[in-house]
């Protein structure tokens, strides 16, 4: 089986998951306009300033819309069980792509409440997943 | 726009997915190239400007396998399948003011028997705008392949607006239907029923097999210039009328945008529309790009052919098929034709508004629409006029 594809740790993205590593679900927000903001951009895209905090995310949100990959298209990802990306829409209104964790595809629905916990894939790299709340 | 364009002559290979036949990527670029020149009643030493798609064949090896003897203008636009119809705007702008004489605009690939779409994305984090975007935060979550973001939007739209499977199936069974016309089509003599769309297996759900468009090897090309030169050549012109191209916002991002279903064309279709000074209840016939069957729902709606939601109710009973209100793809398209990059429906357009398209013919085409989609949504539309 072919190594699972990683995010490659530099610039923005090393910070983003670097605090994921220590637990922390933190997006980029704007210090001008206030607008949050993921994937991680050198400038805030409403308002163009290049200032920003890394601001802790509450950690909840809900599910916006997944699709089940029924087919791998990916040597390193099985297709039985296929695995189910997800977009979540956490409380702060930023969208990610992301996995809900022990929730079989069946049982997702949009708006349901998640929220984030850690999955070290690596010794270097943790990836933010969700899992049900309620 | 002044010294206004024109599509001049118009070149195919054939299109198979055949384990016999081996073609390379330039070489199909070539051969379309060729028969758009001769088509237009023009000697390749008259071509003096060049675009071809993106991360193909490049404008150097075309230019000196050709055999063309002064390029002066070579450009390639970087908007995936949204490319070839956006080329249209570009070489307008080139023949208008004189950079360039005749632009050539080639496209072709071996998306069959070379490398497959998927493992380009996988493995060349450079070859779409958003290939390190998808690296650091789609592929790691298994969210690695064109069906898959499509997918995500195909699905909030059924939760939206209610769009059901039977009317993306329905965008598929008018494909194949106009395929049985077209004697270049891979799918001619398989047609397809509803009942087939719904029992082809899930591949990316909501998206099932016959979703999705074919891998096939193929080349086409046409042939841009001014009005005046049109005159003096062998076929007659097909005006472009309105032409424009767009990006959503962010561009090379899918899920971050605050209206989800804003793409490329949300825009660029009223400026091309504007241009032409026509509206889209006055079009003929839309070739629009159909890598995955709900792109054509949400190019209709963000077209201006329907409102917003109420795309899968319009493709439904026959319309979109020829002899309805709006024949879409009437060659059959990516899904049932060839996958040609989004060039084929350029040049099936131009075919119909000919009179050249036999069988599948539109009756009285005045006016045709051609779409194209690429890159997590840019888009680009032309609005054609038959020769006057």
């Amino acid at each position: 089986m072919t190594a699972r594809p990683l995010p490659q740790l530099t610039g923005l993205a090393k910070e983003f998951y670097g605090f994921c590593k220590a637990r922390e679900l933190r997006f980029q927000r704007c210090s001008e306009c206030s607008a949050w903001r993921h994937v991680p951009r050198e400038r805030c895209g409403e308002c163009g300033s290049s200032n920003f905090r890394w601001e802790r995310s509450s950690g909840r949100g809900r599910v916006f819309t997944w699709v089940v990959a029924v087919r791998s298209m990916h040597p390193a990802f099985p297709s039985d069980p296929p695995i189910a990306p997800v977009v979540v829409e956490t409380d702060e209104g930023v969208r990610l792509v992301s996995e809900v964790v022990d929730c079989p595809p069946g049982d997702l629905a949009i708006g349901m409440p998640v929220e984030v916990v850690y999955d070290d894939v690596t010794d270097q790299v943790t990836l933010p997943k969700f899992r049900r709340l309620g | 726009m002044t010294g206004r364009a024109c599509i001049v002559g118009i070149g195919e290979t054939r299109y198979a997915r055949d384990k016999a036949w081996s073609p390379t990527t330039l070489g199909l670029n070539l051969d379309a190239a060729a028969r758009a020149i001769e088509d237009a009643g023009l000697r390749i030493r008259d071509i003096d400007g060049l675009m071809p798609f993106p991360n193909l064949s490049s404008a150097e090896e075309i230019a000196t396998n050709l055999g063309l003897e002064e390029l002066a203008f070579a450009s390639t636009v970087h908007m995936g399948g949204a490319s070839p119809v956006a080329s249209l705007l570009h070489a307008s702008l080139a023949v208008s003011c004189g950079a360039a004489n005749y632009v050539l605009l080639p496209a072709g690939w071996t998306g069959y028997s070379g490398a497959r779409a998927r493992q380009t994305v996988m493995t060349d984090a450079a070859s779409i705008p958003g290939g390190g975007i998808a690296r650091d935060y789609y592929i790691p979550y298994a969210l690695t392949a064109p069906p898959q973001w499509y997918a995500l939007l195909a699905r909030r739209h059924m939760a939206d607006f209610g769009t059901r499977p039977e009317q993306l199936g329905a965008v598929a069974v008018a494909m194949r239907k106009h395929a049985q016309a077209n004697p270049n089509a891979v799918m001619r003599g398989r047609p397809m029923t509803i009942e087939d769309y719904l029992a082809s297996p899930m591949i990316a759900d909501p998206y099932r097999l016959l979703d999705c468009c074919l891998e096939t090897d193929g080349g086409a090309a046409v042939v841009v210039t001014t009005e005046e030169r049109a005159r003096d050549l062998a076929k007659k012109p097909v005006r472009i009328l309105g032409v424009a191209a767009g990006q959503p916002r962010p561009a090379d991002e899918i899920v971050s945008r605050k209206d989800i279903f804003r793409i490329g064309l949300t825009t660029a279709a009223p400026r091309a529309f504007a241009a032409a000074g026509v509206r889209p209840a006055d079009i003929d016939f839309a070739q629009i790009y159909d890598c995955f069957t709900f792109e054509v729902l949400q190019q209709l709606e963000e077209a201006g052919f329907c409102k917003r939601g109420e795309a899968g109710a319009f493709v439904e009973g026959g319309r979109i098929e020829i002899g309805g209100e709006l024949p879409v793809n009437t060659h059959g398209g990516l899904l049932s034709e060839a996958h040609v990059l989004g060039m084929s429906h350029i040049v099936e357009a131009v075919k119909q508004l000919r009179g050249d398209a036999g069988e599948r013919q539109v009756a009285d085409a005045e006016l045709g629409v051609v779409t194209g989609f690429g890159d997590f949504g840019d888009g680009s539309i032309a609005i054609l006029g038959a020769p006057s």
